[in-house]
């Protein structure tokens, strides 16, 4: 018998992303959703990145920001060194500058954050963030004010016939580093360092008693996290070819962290679903609507209310229910719920976009949907959205009692079966 | 004989309560020695002080001839001391393999390294699943273990404690709230785990102590009362006033 057998599950799962890596952009075509890929690439890199530090290593940092913000100031100074021409390499390298600057940072910051884990990590990662972020005001030179640096992406000789201007041949420079920084990080997990930060995180005690400087663990796991960091700061910076005081500021900091809560804390692939679904809410929907971080803000608190692991726990619980042929009962109850939440989020964002528009210097107040007009100012609007809302939630109620019922039997017949 | 391990005139004192009163104890390589004493004498402190849990007031702590006083516990557990708990101190989210494991990666000189895959690491693979057989655990290997029951949890402590081969082995309370049947395999196993090598131990359970020991310390009240073998130390009076006549009156009224 053979110890590691090749595990085919894990082939099919990092061929099918590489995959959709691939033929993505042209799946989805138009500038808009190149955006919107590119920018996805560059945040799961730092949604991994921050999840080596939360999920895997149990530190809490609000301040994951410097490293990739700092990595990307590096980069856009690098990268304007190339443009007047005092050196040259190859722009699909650059994001190793960014992330030998973020491994820098880390080494610099991480010496201290580190000393501590837990409530005192969080707090001096904070403060590290804001102090970073006041750099940036004091040390106009580098860090260029409140403008930011620009720069141009397309300089020197093409490399290989790529001049990485057209935003296509970007997105394809962000993914297979975003996929190489995929492989490498889940290939961290598999280390002794990898499973002794997991140990850090659950016991840190008895890690200290089994050999290993938890300080130390936690130091190294942070270095390694923001060179991916740094990397993702590069690819923003070769991306939207000007970086600001926004990149090492407190909200990336924070967005990170409920992009990566969202998706799935406990499980490595976790990040990656939530920069998706963060990406679509920064990039998509705040097209859309003003109140889109307000959305956000809702969805998070469900999430950490009701499914504390994330989308990704939500998708892996489904799969004893299917594996045992039973998710047919379930189909009936899910729909249900779908179409109820589908009328809480009518109601919902019936009163939130009027809210916005009441409260809008200038703005028109009239709204139209599905081609019928109504206007804010007058109250009937405010009656029926209220009423859908408050039907949605009575439905939604019931429709989960059912999801509830139907699954407490189906997991009580589980485990009679599990038990010998 | 050379000794395992050397406490000099240890103190210890948390704020202005006094726990140990200058405690001179020698271990001596390769034997069995028993630390009994009543509620409160002190025992556990004395283990968190030796294997640097805790930091001694006055006084010195050799292991192997060479200081360890208030060195951090990785220090001590490199230098080839490895404890276990009274309290189960396991990692609950890991299988039982992996709880094992991290017992003997570092040992094994694997360190922080972050370019082996540990998957394939076959040295500790099969030194994990020596560990197991021992400890009779290697049928539920793939277990998560805090879904053990509490009598395999115990012994996973023990085999997390011995999975890095340190020569010196403290065990606190391995018997600690377990039946009869349960204490006599602990007792075997024990006795098995550690053939060559030092044993410290802190035993309420008067049968075990005696049972296994080389020697028994008697601590009351922060201080050594006696050190002896087994019939030494049934034979001393001193010991018999202070602490087993207290104990035989205890079991008399329970």
């Amino acid at each position: 018998m053979k110890y590691a057998p090749l595990n085919l599950g894990r082939w099919v799962l990092w061929s099918a992303a590489a995959l959709v890596f691939l033929v993505a952009p042209h799946l989805f075509s138009g500038g808009f959703a190149l955006t919107m890929l590119t920018q996805m690439g560059t945040l799961i890199l730092f949604a991994l990145s921050y999840n080596m530090l939360l999920g895997q290593g149990g530190m809490l940092s609000f301040g994951h920001a410097v490293y990739s913000g700092l990595g990307a100031y590096v980069t856009v100074h690098v990268l304007n060194l190339m443009g007047k021409g005092s050196f040259t390499m190859p722009l699909p390298l650059l994001p190793l500058v960014g992330g030998v600057a973020g491994l820098f940072f880390g080494v610099l910051f991480g010496y201290v954050t580190t000393k501590r884990a837990g409530t005192t990590f969080a707090l001096i990662s904070l403060g590290i963030g804001e102090m970073v972020f006041a750099c940036v005001r004091m040390f106009p030179g580098f860090f260029g004010g409140e403008a930011g640096v620009s720069t141009n992406r397309v300089v020197g000789q093409p490399f290989l016939g790529l001049t990485f201007g057209p935003a296509l041949q970007v997105y394809y420079l962000v993914a297979v580093w975003c996929f190489l920084g995929m492989a490498a990080m889940f290939a961290l997990t598999q280390t002794p360092l990898g499973r002794m930060a997991n140990a850090v995180r659950d016991n840190p005690e008895r890690a200290e008693f089994v050999g290993y400087n938890t300080q130390h663990v936690r130091f190294l796991q942070l270095v390694l996290s923001s060179f991916f960091a740094g990397v993702s700061g590069a690819l923003s910076c070769i991306n939207f070819e000007i970086v600001s005081e926004e990149n090492v500021s407190a909200i990336r900091s924070g967005g990170v962290l409920v992009a990566t809560f969202i998706g799935g804390v406990p499980f490595f692939f976790g990040p990656i679903l939530g920069a998706i679904v963060f990406a679509f809410f920064f990039v998509a929907l705040s097209g859309f609507t003003k109140a889109w971080l307000l959305y956000l803000g809702l969805f998070f608190v469900l999430m950490v209310v009701y499914a504390p692991g994330g989308i990704a726990s939500l998708i892996l619980m489904q799969f004893p229910v299917i594996r045992a042929g039973r998710w047919r009962e379930l189909l009936v109850p899910y729909a249900l719920a779908a179409l109820a939440g589908l009328v809480v989020l009518a109601g919902l964002i019936g009163l939130v976009e009027m809210m916005y528009r009441l409260s809008e210097q200038g703005a028109s107040t009239v709204l139209t949907v599905l081609g019928l007009s109504f206007d804010a100012r007058s109250a009937p609007p405010w009656f029926v959205m209220g009423a859908v809302l408050a039907a949605g939630l009575a439905a939604l109620r019931a429709a989960m009692r059912l999801v509830g019922e139907r699954w407490g039997t189906i997991q009580l017949d589980l485990q009679a079966k599990a038990a010998p | 004989m050379k000794n395992a391990i050397e406490l000099q005139e240890v103190h210890k004192s948390f704020g202005t309560t006094k726990i140990i009163h200058g405690v001179s104890l020698d271990i001596r390589d390769g034997e069995r020695h028993a630390i009994i004493g009543p509620n409160g004498a002190g025992k556990s402190t004395l283990f968190n002080l030796i294997s640097g849990r805790y930091e001694v007031s006055a006084g010195r702590i050799l292991l192997h001839g060479a200081a360890i006083t208030n060195l951090r516990p990785f220090e001590i557990n490199r230098k080839g001391l490895s404890r276990s708990f009274q309290v189960t101190n396991i990692f609950h989210n890991m299988t039982v393999f992996e709880n094992i494991r991290c017992g003997v990666l570092w040992s094994a000189g694997y360190r922080y390294s972050f370019w082996h895959r540990v998957g394939g690491l076959k040295d500790v693979r099969l030194r994990a699943e020596e560990v197991m057989q021992r400890i009779g655990l290697a049928k539920r290997r793939n277990v998560p273990a805090g879904t053990l029951t509490y009598a395999e949890q115990r012994a996973l402590e023990i085999g997390v404690t011995i999975a890095g081969g340190a020569s010196v082995i403290l065990l606190d309370e391995p018997t600690s709230g377990m039946s009869r049947t349960e204490t006599a395999q602990v007792v075997e196993l024990v006795r098995s785990i550690t053939q060559g090598k030092t044993l410290v131990m802190v035993e309420h359970d008067m049968g075990v102590g005696f049972n296994l020991a080389d020697r028994i310390s008697v601590l009351v009240y922060g201080e050594v009362l006696a050190t002896g073998t087994p019939e030494e130390i049934r034979g001393n009076p001193a010991v018999q006033e202070a602490y087993l006549g207290a104990l035989r009156k205890e079991t008399a009224h329970a």
